[in-house]
């Protein structure tokens, strides 16, 4: 191979690694993801019968903790899970069967509404529905 | 001729009526409208006042009659001109403590500050016959009365601390009396302050929910606890639940009080637990006692958690900083956060094995943030050595078209 | 191999008439001398804009123009879409790069005096490519929606807005309402995909027609011994290809260690945040505004100010045919002192905001 042909072989490999190097983020850009929306208006929180009554689970709704109860007579509730006061983690308390803040003992009824404590305004409550086995929540309008 | 002449009688009668809707002069607002200073002030307050809103007139407590422009026939006997200190509680609790009268305007609003004033501090002071201690008007205003729910109101919460302070505060005012002046300037240094003034948080403790509004007295050394309780009641229940609760009462110790003071209630920080220079156990607990050994053991498990919940939070800050999303580890580190918070309620108990627990809980939460924080990390690792290697390739090929270029211009020149 | 390849082009070249073509390229020399490096610049920007059409298109596929998804959509490329990052951190970079690449292209013609006949055209077809590119930018730099460009849009909106007599219309026409709003982020959102692009091939396409056919100017008063000529294909492309494989190295680098932020979602009744201002490349202006006294004799400051950089910047479009000088060939240096003067006029103007940020 003489120097001539030499350089153009380099300057065609190079051209295609080059490429393909730029090739290959593209093609993984285009490919969906396993989060397939920029926005999530609806997450399976859980499945059915994963939860006893008088029970609840925190998960996550986008970036956002949520939070799923299982009332004493088997009604569904999700609320935003975040306290109105300062921004702690709610929890549910099964014996008084109420939703606790406990920074500082805030209080919410299972309508979201603030019963006693600092909280300033109710939690944001959340749509539930069943879709076969799935416990799916979304946003209210 | 007669029937007109009743006719234009009538009909002047019915265009002046309007007038006789006109309010009868108050003659009190004419005259002292025309003073200066001391005696216009009222005037000028009682245009806000709620009383006045309420469609009371300044007769309603000084007497007199309004109606008359004379001064003499205005100043009748019903008149009581300003009404002396000792006379004032009495006075307002005229109406302020008749149930039947106040329905009448508020239904929802109290009728028993009289009662509850008479067994205050301020007003067994009164009592006794010391006028210098507070009466309705001191804390309320005399002629500019706003209702506590208004935020301009002297009563409303962010404005009782001034209200209660300007005798308080004052030295001079205070001085035969032996308590301390500097409540203020301490609670303005008090995280409730903080949250108060700052954050705007009207659910923040001001003079009167720990001491009482109109029943204000100090509270006793044993419903300091109590008082606490009202809006930190897990806490409370945890230290009534821990050996010092017993121990406490018996020596007569104020709870809450001890460790975290009363009015400069500062953020608490952990440094107030262990065995440290400002650590609060070593008040009383000596070098080498169980208490010691336990409050040292959970000093310890505090600092392990929080080191390692800043080094998560600093891994994700490096991988922040190097552009790699990290909203999803950001997520888990909350629940870390508020189990701090829980961990930190729960020093009250003093139960070593229950808050090693709880840390131990806070770690597993931890582990997966650390294991999120990394996998962001190597991801941005993954972005350098991408670009490592496209920059090779770019760079090969801009040497290959130097090289190229070299040879044409070669080519061209010969 | 090479048979097959003849036989393709073969195929074409009837069709296409490819021949008359090539022999056109292989004609066309460049002037080769001191001042030729300045040449590459417009091929630099030729190729940053096809790198923002590029990733321009492939952001499409994922950005949702509207109030409520704009944020969480460049959330979610900038997260989730793998390489995303890379994607809309090239698409603003190079944004940047090329406006700043467009101000050197057009000083340097400027003071290489390109502009003397037969190039006149050439340089007024830039003139307004370099407004449809600020256009780009300005327009561009909204659809984040975040704090930082929701509040910029409108500080520069506003600015539009003291124009006298039209000043309200055109504001008003701009943001698509009396404030930045969803209607904004619609409108912004068709100039950048649909006008500007529509646009920008028309008057590019005329541009690069006119260079091509006109060839590269040489700069007045070079003697003829320091003037050599290469030919256009292939050794000044390949050249021109160098530049734009460097270009392309560095984008990559500042993609990497400075990866563009997503910043906070723009809330439509938050407070202006303190220091908001536009775009670099509009500064210089906007620091003008500040430092022009709220009334000069009878007349407004701010109207002033923005009616003058109306007229300068005609003047600026009609430099080819105010330049007499150069116009017979002449040294001009009248002409050449007042782009120097605006040019550092520009440079100080932009310095000012990063060196004194308290203005």
């Amino acid at each position: 191979m003489n120097r001539r042909n030499f350089i153009n072989f380099f300057l065609g490999g190079s051209l295609a690694g080059t490429f393909i190097s730029f090739l290959y983020p593209v093609i993984r850009y285009l490919t969906p993801t396993k989060q397939t929306e920029a926005i999530i208006k609806n997450i399976t929180a859980a499945k059915v019968g994963e939860l006893a009554p008088n029970t609840y689970k925190i998960f996550k709704f986008g970036t956002a903790p949520g939070i799923l109860i299982n009332t004493k007579e088997g009604e569904l509730k999700a609320f935003f899970a975040v306290c109105t006061h300062l921004t702690c983690n709610v929890r549910y308390e099964s014996d008084t069967e109420t939703i606790l803040c406990p920074c500082h003992n805030g209080r919410f009824d299972l309508s979201g509404n603030v019963i006693s404590g600092p909280p300033p305004s109710p939690l944001e409550s959340y749509n539930v529905e069943i879709s076969v086995e799935d416990i799916i929540v979304s946003r209210r309008k | 001729m007669k029937k007109n002449y009743l006719h234009c009688l009538t009909l002047i009668a019915i265009l002046l009526s309007p007038l006789a809707l006109y309010p009868q002069t108050n003659s009190c607002i004419k005259c002292h409208g025309e003073m200066e200073e001391k005696l216009l002030a009222p005037v000028e307050a009682f245009k806000q006042d709620i009383h006045q809103k309420f469609g009371l007139n300044c007769s309603d407590c000084h007497g007199g009659n309004p109606t008359e422009e004379d001064i003499d026939l205005a100043k009748d006997k019903t008149f009581k001109g300003s009404p002396q200190r000792k006379q004032i509680p009495e006075l307002c609790s005229s109406c302020h403590s008749n149930s039947n009268y106040m329905r009448g305007f508020n239904p929802n609003l109290r009728v028993d500050q009289s009662v509850l004033y008479w067994t205050s501090r301020h007003g067994q002071l009164l009592k006794k016959g010391d006028t210098k201690a507070a009466v309705c008007t001191d804390c309320h205003g005399t002629h500019g009365i706003l209702a506590s729910t208004y935020p301009k109101s002297r009563t409303f919460p962010w404005n009782i601390p001034q209200t209660c302070s300007r005798c308080h505060s004052d030295k001079d005012y205070m001085k035969d009396y032996k308590i301390s002046t500097s409540q203020w300037d301490d609670y303005k240094e008090s995280v409730h302050a903080h949250a108060l003034f700052e954050k705007k948080d009207l659910s923040a403790p001001v003079c009167n929910d720990c001491h009482g509004n109109h029943g204000a007295v100090p509270p006793e050394v044993t419903s300091i606890a109590f008082v606490c309780r009202q809006c930190h009641p897990s806490t409370g229940e945890l230290f009534s639940q821990s050996p010092h609760k017993k121990v406490y009462d018996e020596m007569g110790i104020s709870e809450c009080e001890a460790c975290h003071g009363n009015h400069k209630i500062l953020p608490p920080s952990d440094e107030m637990l262990g065995t440290g220079e400002e650590a609060v156990c070593i008040q009383c607990h000596e070098p080498d006692s169980k208490p010691y050994e336990i409050a040292s053991r959970i000093k310890q498990k505090l600092n392990e958690f929080t080191e390692k919940i800043d080094y998560a939070d600093s891994l994700l800050d490096r991988a922040d900083r190097q552009g790699v999303e990290v909203s999803e580890a950001r997520f888990e580190l909350r629940e870390a956060d508020t189990l701090l918070i829980l961990v930190r309620n729960l020093i009250h108990s003093f139960n070593l094995s229950e808050i090693v627990k709880k840390i131990e809980e806070g770690e597993q939460v931890l582990s997966e943030v650390r294991e999120a924080g990394e996998a962001s990390l190597k991801e941005a690792k993954f972005r350098k050595t991408g670009l490592i290697i496209a920059t090779c390739f770019i760079f090969l090929l801009a040497t290959a078209l130097f090289l190229k270029i070299r040879q044409i211009s070669k080519k061209t020149q010969a | 191999m090479k048979k097959y390849i003849k036989q393709v082009y073969s195929y074409f070249d009837i069709r296409f008439k490819l021949t008359d073509i090539t022999q056109f390229a292989k004609k066309k020399k460049v002037p080769e001398h001191k001042y030729s490096i300045w040449y590459y610049f417009g091929g630099i920007c030729l190729f940053l804009f096809f790198i923002q059409v590029i990733t321009g298109i492939l952001l499409l596929l994922y950005y949702k123009p509207s109030v409520e998804a704009a944020y969480e959509s460049i959330q979610f490329i900038m997260g989730q879409v793998k390489f995303g990052w890379l994607i809309r951190s090239v698409h603003s970079w190079s944004a940047n790069i090329l406006i700043g690449v467009i101000f050197i292209h057009m000083f340097s013609t400027f003071f290489l005096k390109a502009y003397r006949p037969p190039r006149e055209l050439t340089w007024v077809s830039g003139f307004f490519l370099l407004l449809v590119f600020l256009a780009f930018g300005f327009s561009g730099y909204l659809l984040p929606w975040n704090e930082l460009s929701f509040f910029a849009t409108r500080v520069g909106t506003d600015i539009a807005g003291t124009i006298p007599l039209i000043g309200k219309f055109i504001k008003t026409f701009i943001l698509g309402g009396a404030d930045v709003s969803g209607a904004t982020l619609s409108r912004f959102f068709w100039l950048h995909v649909a006008i500007l692009p529509l646009f920008t091939t028309i008057i590019l396409v005329v541009h690069i027609i006119l260079v091509q056919i006109l060839g590269m100017s040489k700069p007045l008063g070079l003697p003829e011994t320091q003037v050599k000529e290469v030919p256009f294909f292939p050794n000044f492309v390949l050249k021109d290809s160098l530049g734009w494989m460097l270009i392309l190295a560095l984008v990559g680098v500042l993609c990497v260690f400075f990866p563009w932020e997503v910043g906070q979602k723009a809330d439509i009744f938050g407070v202006t945040p303190l220091g908001i201002k536009p775009e670099w490349y509009f500064i210089f202006m906007f620091n003008t505004l500040k430092i022009v006294p709220s009334h000069v004799l009878f007349l407004e400051g701010e109207i002033l100010c923005v009616f003058g950089f109306m007229v300068g910047g005609l003047l600026f479009m009609l430099v080819p045919f105010l330049d007499r000088n150069a116009t017979r060939e002449r040294k001009s240096p009248f002409f050449t002192l007042a782009g120097l003067i605006i040019l550092l006029y520009i440079i100080i103007m932009t310095a000012l905001t990063y060196l004194l940020p308290n203005i």
